[in-house]
């Protein structure tokens, strides 16, 4: 599904050689400034109309409504005047669906969805940024740390979430058991280069591995 | 040996660039700061003896005691200032949202280009030669180059935005929504900001509309200061500081959303407007076909017609373009240093008390600056130091100063700061002026142009810029050289324009 062979950016990501199938579900691990980022970016535009894409930034629209920012998912899927009557007045259909979206995020709809994104905290703005992602409704999940401001609890609800409506999930995240426990397939990435590809289960059996990924943040 | 010096200096500086100690935003600054110190040996900066005194002292006199004309001449000229000006920028700020959704057309970039390169001033004495001193006149001339300002203010903003939301929406998403979902939406605060501000200008632009003989405060105020009646051109200036400020209360009010008020204020505006007087002009066929154009053109004698463009472009435009670059160029310089030190002044980011009176003064001493035509200025300034370059790049200096302060001192408010930001002069150059410099570039490049453009006011006292040969040429009904003359300081906006389009792209 994506291939990258000996590719190249400038100093950000040196000589990645890496092939992913259809129904992996990999977690990408290691330090900040490593390259998580730009590897995320560099799939990303392999296909960026089948992706469902949820950036580090957010990529909110403060001027508007978490329900619209939700919305924004399935522009494309409507004529620019059905959007336009749906931004001056919310469609009951969309209304719906993206209740039950936010609920399924632990958003309260009556509470989070119609007041300006830019009154919400943290933590909600990055539910509202999974929601727009998961509002794309595609096969394959991009994220850049995604759940990074969210408590255990939340986090891994969201992550099991995520994985489920999902078959190809890539998410770049910095708590590695998050990753050990909930991924198939873990790459660890540091300045610009893969350190080790290998399965989930190999690291709790294999010391060896354990101990890699101990060094990838040292 | 001046030679050798110069490329010495320019060598070393050279070598300063290259070594790369500077980011691309300190390079530009200095660049600006080394050609305006190259420009003044060429600029007539002469200060001419003059006896200002008696007549400095009738102004200071008018000033302490100003005196208002009848009270029903006052409110109708106040009211058609507003009018002309509420109903133009109304119908501009739409046109120009329109023009920036295709901004990236060349087609659009250079006829809004165009539109706003020629000063409402002379696109009102266009208009009049056709529609005479009626409301139309009045309203075109606003409408017409405020559209394209419009259009490209409202382009850039949108370019400034965040490219991340519309990253998350899918790259087969029509231009519509992208353009309601995302990027409107994202740049709507600056743009509402960026109109209430262009309003305050087209209330300036309203009044000195009245400097050609339309309605409005400027026509009285005009002829009051030709008159030496300065207690009543204070008064009348006073009453226009009152209608700036005053803004706030009965356009931002908070009773009413802006919303509701525009509307109600545009119906009133149409209904204040002055009955159009006969109009004795040609029509504007005539106009166009005919008037504009040299006598051996239209009678197809092409030689001599080239003979007439060549003996306009050598004579006249080259020379006074050259004057218009070197005045706009030190005035651009002198803007940005005055600037930097005026905005904190005014600022929350500074002065966060909610009576702080500092803020308050330097808010009115900005608003001052900003409201004060820059006529008005280089008339003061041309008494005391006497007909030369200097009371001009002070004036624009001054005036736009006051601008950029404003708008750099509201963007400066608009930034979120962490609790633990530090405090006074460490705040200034360690926050606040970092942060906002890219913007203080953006606007300074942007008002590179408008600098240009208004250069052309002070034409009219006799400073030879463009716009003095303009404005002899209305003057003597030689349509034909005012048009060429026109074109020529057009190009010349759209050659800075697209210069200071790359030179901002290369920043970012």
């Amino acid at each position: 599904m994506f291939k990258l062979d000996n590719y190249q950016l400038d100093a950000r990501l040196k000589n990645i050689s890496l092939s992913i199938n259809a129904g992996e579900k990999i977690a990408l691990l290691g330090p900040s400034g490593g390259g998580k980022t730009s590897l995320l970016n560099v799939l990303h535009q392999q296909c960026a109309n089948n992706i469902a894409w949820c950036p580090q930034e957010h990529g909110l629209v403060e001027a508007l409504s978490g329900y619209h920012n939700i919305y924004m998912g399935q522009l494309q899927k409507h004529n620019a005047l059905y959007n336009l009557v749906n931004l001056l007045k919310p469609l009951s259909k969309h209304k719906n669906e993206i209740s039950e979206l936010a609920r399924l995020l632990a958003l309260d709809p009556e509470l989070h969805l119609w007041t300006s994104v830019s009154q919400l905290s943290g933590g909600q703005r990055q539910r509202i940024s999974i929601g727009r992602a998961l509002y794309r409704s595609q096969d394959t999940f991009l994220g850049d740390e995604p759940v990074s401001s969210l408590d255990p609890v939340q986090a891994q609800m969201i992550l099991e979430l995520i994985l489920r409506r999902h078959n190809t999930v890539i998410l770049a995240l910095h708590n590695r058991q998050q990753a050990l426990n909930n991924f198939d397939r873990i790459i660890g990435i540091k300045a610009g280069s893969i350190i080790f590809d290998s399965p989930a289960k190999e690291f709790a059996k294999n010391k060896y591995q354990a101990g890699l990924l101990d060094s990838l943040y040292e | 040996m001046l030679i050798s010096f110069l490329s010495s200096v320019l060598g070393s500086f050279s070598r300063f660039f290259s070594k790369s100690l500077l980011g691309s935003n300190q390079r530009l600054s200095f660049t600006f700061i080394v050609t305006a110190l190259l420009c003044i040996p060429f600029a007539d900066l002469v200060i001419y003896q003059v006896e200002p005194w008696q007549e400095l002292s009738r102004i200071g006199q008018g000033i302490i005691q100003p005196s208002f004309p009848e009270i029903a001449v006052l409110a109708d000229s106040l009211m058609i200032t507003v009018a002309f000006a509420l109903i133009a920028v109304a119908g501009a700020a739409f046109l120009g949202l329109l023009f920036a959704l295709v901004f990236h057309s060349k087609i659009v970039r250079v006829f809004s280009a165009s539109i706003r390169a020629v000063h409402e001033l002379f696109w009102g004495l266009i208009f009049m030669q056709v529609y005479g001193l009626s409301a139309t006149t009045g309203v075109l001339a606003i409408l017409v180059p405020f559209t394209g300002i419009f259009a490209k203010m409202f382009a850039e903003i949108i370019e400034q935005q965040s490219t991340v939301p519309n990253s998350t929406i899918a790259p087969k998403t029509d231009r519509f929504s992208r353009y309601f979902y995302s990027w409107l939406p994202q740049s709507w605060p600056q743009m509402v900001s960026y109109t209430r501000y262009r309003f305050e200008c087209a209330l300036r632009s309203s009044t000195i509309l009245g400097f050609i003989g339309l309605p409005t405060l400027g026509f009285y105020l005009e002829t009051a200061f030709k008159q030496g009646q300065y207690d009543e051109a204070a008064g009348l200036l006073f009453s226009f500081f009152l209608l700036i400020a005053s803004i706030r209360w009965w356009l931002h009010s908070r009773v009413l959303p802006a919303y509701i008020l525009v509307p109600i204020y545009l119906v009133l505006s149409f209904i204040a407007l002055p009955e159009a007087p006969q109009v004795y002009g040609s029509s504007l066929v005539q106009f166009l076909t005919y008037d504009v154009w040299p006598k051996s053109l239209l009678s197809g004698d092409l030689s001599s017609a080239m003979n007439w463009y060549q003996h306009q472009l050598l004579d006249v435009a080259l020379p006074a373009l050259w004057d218009t670059l070197l005045l706009s160029q030190l005035a651009l310089v002198l803007t940005g240093i005055l600037v930097l030190v005026f905005y904190p002044w005014a600022s929350k980011a500074f002065f966060p008390n909610k009576l702080s009176l500092i803020r308050g003064l330097g808010r009115s001493f900005l608003l001052i600056l900003r409201s004060v035509p820059e006529m008005i200025f280089a008339f003061v300034f041309l008494l005391i130091l006497g007909p030369s370059g200097i009371p001009a790049v002070l004036a624009l200096a001054l005036h736009n100063a006051g601008l950029i302060s404003y708008l750099l001192m509201r963007h400066s408010e608009q930034l979120k700061y962490r609790a633990d930001s530090g405090k006074g002069i460490n705040h200034y150059f360690y926050e606040v002026t970092p942060r906002v410099y890219p913007h203080f570039l953006s606007l300074l490049l942007y008002r590179w142009e408008v600098i240009i453009r208004e250069s052309a006011i002070l034409g009219i006292l006799g400073i030879t810029t463009l716009g003095f040969y303009i404005d002899s040429a209305f003057e003597d009904i030689r349509y034909d050289r005012a048009l060429f003359l026109i074109i020529i300081s057009a190009l010349l906006n759209i050659a800075v324009d697209s210069f200071s389009r790359k030179v901002r792209s290369n920043l970012s």
